[in-house]
């Protein structure tokens, strides 16, 4: 997908596949219920991501629904405090979504807040997991390339 | 009382860019006040159009959602840290 200006979808997605790993098998975990969590990394001085995934953080969905998600604000609160004490932040959240495609709902791209985070989606509609990440802003979704890394 | 309030990215335009700020009061909603009197981005953001906690916000005093202590009225000391957490939610 092109991205509507330069730079919006920017900068890729650097993700270990441990921790490409542990959020699939949080989403497969939390079945028949969505599952969600939060991604920390280092941002700059502007508080935007630099790309790379240092932390991952399975949070409970404190909805218990198949259908939505919202995030712990407990876990959320333990996440950004951990992020920040390296001196890093929450760069964004996962959830899954268990029958339908690795693509922003309409309640996703409405309930979206951060324009700085990433948003990735997990599908678990077919037998193999799809991941894929965006930019949500302002009602604009754009995909952000997810670079699977080694360590 | 003097105490350290954390912003969410969010809302972080509207306090000049930074992740924190200091403010005084004596209940949480004193120092959501004090905050939006000094910065008036902040007033829809927090509080509704009823003097409520913006239900898309959550806010913690130390380790414990204020929801669950006395909302808005509940009492803040010196040295106490409030984070404001925005709900992060979807579909």
């Amino acid at each position: 997908m092109a991205a509507p200006d330069a730079g919006f979808a920017d900068p890729v997605l650097r993700l270990s596949t441990a921790y490409y790993r542990t959020i699939v098998a949080h989403c497969y975990d939390g079945l028949p219920d969505e599952a969600c969590g939060l991604l920390a990394g280092p941002v700059d001085a502007d508080g935007h991501p630099k790309g790379l995934v240092s932390a991952v953080y399975p949070c409970v969905n404190a909805d218990a629904s198949a259908r939505t998600y919202t995030v712990e604000s407990r876990d959320l609160l333990h996440a950004m405090r951990d992020a920040q004490s390296r001196g890093e932040d929450l760069i964004g959240v996962w959830h899954s979504h268990t029958h339908s495609d690795a693509y922003p709902s309409d309640t996703d791209v409405r309930q979206a807040l951060e324009p700085s985070w990433v948003y990735a989606l997990v599908s678990l509609k077919h037998a193999e997991p799809v991941l894929r990440s965006y930019r949500i802003r302002e009602g604009v979704v754009a995909e952000c390339e997810v670079s699977l890394t080694d360590s | 009382m003097s105490v350290e309030v954390r912003v969410p990215t969010l809302l972080r335009p509207h306090v000049g860019g930074v992740a924190t700020v200091s403010s005084d009061g004596a209940t949480v909603g004193d120092v959501f006040h004090a905050l939006i009197g000094q910065f008036p981005g902040l007033a829809g953001n927090l509080i509704d159009d009823d003097g409520q906690l913006h239900k898309f916000v959550n806010v913690y005093r130390n380790d414990d959602d204020i929801r669950y202590l006395e909302g808005l009225d509940t009492k803040v000391t010196d040295g106490d840290v409030l984070s404001i957490l925005p709900a992060v939610a979807g579909g």
